[in-house]
């Protein structure tokens, strides 16, 4: 008998437990020659804003252990063309569809909810407010519980969509758990974490800050128990807030930890950048994990790790 | 794709390497393949890219490495029988031309590489192919007999004189191109070289092509590491992505003084104050 391995988030129901990681997999198209990206959970497209983006002078990437560095500063096409080409490329593969928005400012969110809650195919809504790759990081959204409220506050009053808005969190925090509770109290379905983790590489030949950019955000393996750790804090706090977990995941073992630990559904990323079959195999690779252990389900095991 | 290793040989200061790779079809000169180090659950996750050197269809994949950093240190360390990960053919090749033209391939260490390949194909087209080869000392130069077998000329430059001309392959490519009444160039190897052949190019009257060399991480598209700035069809700069709009670029349309920067008239370059 084959485990089941059907989520949701929120009012969102997801026919397969992995998902593409914002920023890495596009907007899904570049994946599919690697596997039919409908059959994922869904594709959470990379951070999409207003205005077409340039993004940061490279080098842009510095390769760590276990992990990387990025830089990039949310290059990307902007709304317009994102829904007349990515999206358009999205619906017509019949893909699952979390769009993750990002602003200059709170009044940018909003206009980008407007936007994005008027259109077909939007399956649901990841707010990024923890991206590191800007020029302000004291303004980061989401190291503020007043600002990242703000933020949702202002999404949710012009999503008039029942798909879900779901925060992107940044364990860059004091407190990750007052964080949660912010975005909850200003209306989010579920939350997404983590977002990477401020860092430096340093060229010492050069003496300088490796990447164009001097930081950039630190993924991959190396953050995984950083990521679980931080879903483990909030699902205890909130145990019913539905949680997308993400941060160096690589295995379906990997993934079940995300899911003990109080993911409904986890997002595949810097792994795709030297697997690009990963989220498929993944979820393979879970279904193993859940059915060598004797569970009938994924749902069931969901928290799991808090009753232990 | 696993690929088993059928050898793996020095050349010079190079590696070569030659993998059994049954699901590769059609390789074109400047396709490159990304292959993944460190072994199954090792700490590096982002594959090396390399512009493959040959192909049979079907049956084996060759590419030149040089073993210059962590990842392809451990490259070097595998052996025949050992069965590495790979992504190929990756990228956007040469664009060969219709006419039986008369054309220059240049290259830099082993940006050689695909330059036997491309040479083949172009003399297979009826064009005339002069080649020049050039690197720090003999030692890093590669491909220089193979080309000899296909190439109408070979001009060797080395910047120490161990072989050929003293000198760098732009101080001998105004006079090969107008020579031979050249109206392509070819060129594989370090940026600050394909700069300077893109320049004597278009100073001489010729088109030139130029594979580019950026560091990737993922090799497919998706990442947006890789991008510099290149001017479109519509006269527009935007950061392209070396992986898939490239690697090989015309040379007049890379805006090289620029390479790792965001030119301000870029597509979505930010406003003053940053983005």
């Amino acid at each position: 008998m084959s485990v089941d391995l059907t989520t949701s988030l929120g009012s969102l129901q997801l026919a397969a437990p992995t998902l593409t990681a914002s920023g890495c997999a596009a907007a899904g198209k570049e994946l599919a020659q690697f596997g039919d990206v409908s059959t994922l959970g869904a594709v959470v497209t990379k951070s999409i804003m207003m205005a077409p983006r340039s993004g940061r002078a490279t080098p842009r990437m510095a390769e760590t252990p276990s992990g990387m560095l990025n830089s990039i500063g949310l290059q990307g096409p902007g709304i317009e063309s994102f829904l007349e080409n990515d999206l358009a490329w999205l619906r017509a593969n019949n893909v699952t569809t979390i769009v993750s928005i990002a602003g200059n400012n709170v009044d940018e969110f909003g206009e980008l909810a407007r936007i994005l809650a008027k259109v077909e195919g939007v399956d649901g809504l990841e707010v990024n407010i923890s991206c590191p790759n800007v020029e302000s990081r004291g303004q980061v959204f989401a190291c503020n519980p007043v600002s990242a409220a703000q933020v949702i506050e202002t999404v949710r009053s012009v999503w008039h969509s029942d798909a879900p808005v779901l925060a992107k969190l940044s364990p860059d925090v004091t407190d990750i758990v007052e964080i949660a509770h912010s975005v909850v109290d200003a209306g989010v379905d579920g939350v997404s974490m983590i977002n990477t983790l401020l860092g430096m590489v340093i060229d010492v030949d050069q003496m300088k800050p490796m990447l164009g950019g001097r930081t950039g955000g630190l993924s991959g393996p190396a953050i995984r128990p950083v990521a679980v750790r931080a879903i483990y804090q909030v699902h205890a706090a909130l145990p019913h807030l539905p949680i997308l977990g993400m941060g160096g995941i690589r295995t379906g073992h990997d993934a079940l930890e995300f899911i003990a630990a109080g993911a409904s559904a986890v997002s595949i990323g810097t792994v795709v950048f030297g697997d690009p079959g990963a989220p498929w195999r993944i979820a393979n690779e879970l279904g193993q994990e859940l059915q060598s252990r004797g569970y009938n389900s994924l749902s069931e095991v969901v928290g799991l790790a808090h009753h232990n | 794709m696993q690929c088993t290793i059928r050898s793996i040989s020095p050349v010079g200061n190079y590696l070569h390497l030659i993998l059994d790779a049954p699901e590769v079809d059609e390789v074109a000169p400047g396709h490159f393949a990304a292959v993944a180090v460190g072994g199954i659950g090792g700490g590096m996750l982002l594959r090396r890219a390399f512009s493959i050197h040959k192909s049979t269809p079907g049956q084996t994949l060759e590419i030149i490495f040089a073993a210059h950093g962590q990842g392809t240190q451990w490259l070097a360390t595998q052996s025949a029988g050992d069965v590495i990960d790979v992504i190929a053919p990756l990228g956007k090749p040469f664009v060969l031309p219709r006419q039986p033209i008369s054309c220059v391939i240049v290259a830099g260490g082993y940006g050689a590489a695909p330059m036997e390949l491309l040479a083949r194909e172009l003399r297979g087209r009826g064009c005339r192919v002069d080649v020049v080869l050039g690197a720090a000392t003999q030692e890093k130069l590669f491909g220089v007999l193979d080309l000899k077998g296909v190439a109408d000329s070979v001009i060797v430059t080395t910047d120490d004189g161990t072989s050929g001309v003293r000198g760098r392959v732009t101080d001998v490519l105004a006079d090969v191109i107008n020579k031979n009444k050249s109206q392509a160039v070819y060129a594989c190897g370090p940026m600050p070289m394909l700069q300077a052949v893109a320049k004597v190019s278009q100073d001489n009257g010729a088109f030139s092509q130029c594979a580019v060399e950026e560091s990737m991480a993922c090799g497919i598209g998706v990442c947006m590491t890789c991008v510099l700035p290149v001017i479109g069809d519509d006269g527009v700069t935007r950061m392209s992505r070396s992986c898939v709009d490239g690697p090989v670029f015309r040379g007049d349309r890379v805006r090289w003084d620029d390479v790792h920067t965001v030119p301000s008239d870029a597509f979505g370059a930010p406003r003053p104050g940053g983005h």
